[in-house]
């Protein structure tokens, strides 16, 4: 037995992609209809687990360089040059780094830590989607969540609720992202979750940009002395309107 | 292709727009190579030649979604080199409608952090059209729209495409290649 809407509209539904009001209907035929109901729990099961696992495979390193030695032109700038006077240059910018210390090495080197900050919020997102874990403290009402964070963070998050705007509060739990401890705002958004992460911005804990890892969006910006990273399986728009509505 | 010719050489400014708006999917060119290839060292040669397809045409991309359209190259160049290399048979199965709907889809198993072989095991005995629409979207993150432009494919087509892929995947996941079984004996 099987419903018709469980194959042509089920998976449109669960991967974000059908319309407001194509949304509502379906949400109103889940109501009703058990077998379609049935399913989507089984496929957000079966996607999870699928996104849990851990199957992207990066560029290894040196592919970049390889392929950028092998661009017939002119170099675009001074980033990893292999000619013997380049060198030189690198010499000199490491000993300059060493001079200055940690927090000023090369440009490439603060990508990688952004970029290893953004894997670790994108781990403590998939972490937060095992049974249980999604938040600590669960309300719409965002004056039980903020009071919420209170001695439990050394800063008091902003809390607001979206549902007017399609992003309900869902509630807020802590979450440690490489060795700081945070704050994680849950918003629904259909049947997604979405994890924004908030930390006072320092530099070791700066998100910034917005990208793609593992199957999920991010988005990262910095307002009024917080680090914001949003993540998501949902469409990097629906990302841009919570970002604008966190920034209002 | 569109038609405008290709350039062999960019110069600094165009490159360090290239280096700027393409070089940063690298990740995701290496990836979509590697599960449509399977090996590393193809994934790399193909990625490399795609990456230079796309700095020589940089000049027919405007404006507009540099993933995908790097994403595209990358899947030429991946199909052209199955069908040298694997005497690949490019047969689509995706807008066949005459093909029956698979029934019965086995019950969700549980998929652990730590299954990841099987998974990949179960991936990699997907038709290549299948393969790259899951993993496009479920490891990538591409929207419908994404992914039928990098697959020229009509919209429609990518979510019941979609729905056979997972479909599919959950039987092979259900049910183990009949050679493993033997090899454990």
């Amino acid at each position: 037995m099987s419903c018709e809407l469980t194959h042509s509209r089920l998976h449109a539904y669960l991967d974000g992609e059908l319309d407001a009001a194509g949304s509502a209907d379906f949400n109103q035929h889940l109501s009703t209809c058990p077998l379609c109901a049935g399913a989507l729990v089984e496929e957000e099961q079966f996607r999870q687990g699928l996104r849990q696992s851990r199957l992207y495979s990066r560029a290894p390193a040196g592919l970049k360089l390889r392929i950028e030695e092998s661009l017939p032109g002119p170099r675009a700038n001074q980033s990893a040059g292999l000619l013997p006077w380049r060198w030189l240059a690198v010499t000199a910018a490491l000993l300059l780094a060493a001079f200055l210390g940690w927090r000023q090495l090369t440009s490439s080197n603060e990508r990688t830590y952004r970029e290893a900050a953004v894997v670790a919020a994108v781990d403590a997102h998939l972490r937060s989607l095992q049974p249980g874990h999604l938040v600590d403290v669960e309300s719409t009402d965002q004056h039980t969540v903020k009071p919420w964070f209170d001695g439990k963070l050394d800063f008091a998050p902003p809390v607001r609720d979206f549902s007017a705007n399609d992003f309900p509060l869902l509630g807020g739990r802590l979450d440690v992202v490489e060795g700081h401890t945070l704050a994680a705002l849950v918003y629904g958004r259909r049947k997604h979750f979405v994890s924004v992460f908030v930390a006072k911005a320092l530099p070791s804990t700066s998100w910034s940009g917005s990208g793609a890892e593992q199957g999920y969006q991010w988005i990262a910006w910095t307002k009024d002395g917080f680090s914001f990273c949003a993540i998501s399986d949902v469409s990097a728009s629906d990302l841009d309107e919570l970002k604008r509505l966190l920034l209002q | 292709m569109p038609p405008d010719l290709p350039t062999d050489v960019l110069n600094q400014d165009d490159r360090s727009r290239f280096e700027a708006i393409v070089m940063p999917h690298l990740d995701a060119a290496y990836n979509l190579a590697r599960w449509l290839l399977g090996g590393r060292s193809e994934a790399e040669d193909v990625t490399q030649d795609a990456m230079l397809r796309a700095y020589r045409f940089f000049s027919t991309f405007h404006s507009g979604d540099a993933r995908a359209w790097l994403l595209q190259i990358v899947r030429n160049c991946c199909y052209t080199w199955l069908q040298k290399n694997r005497n690949w048979v490019d047969v689509d199965e995706l807008d066949d409608a005459s093909v029956p709907r698979d029934k019965d889809t086995p019950e969700t198993l549980a998929i652990s952090l730590n299954d990841r072989e099987r998974v990949t095991r179960a991936i990699e005995q997907l038709s290549p059209h299948f393969r790259e629409i899951l993993v496009l979207r479920e490891l990538e993150g591409c929207s419908y729209k994404e992914i039928a432009a990098i697959t020229s494919r009509p919209m429609g087509t990518i979510m019941s495409a979609l729905a056979r892929a997972r479909q599919r995947l959950r039987v092979l996941l259900a049910d183990p290649a009949p050679k493993e079984a033997r090899l454990e004996l």
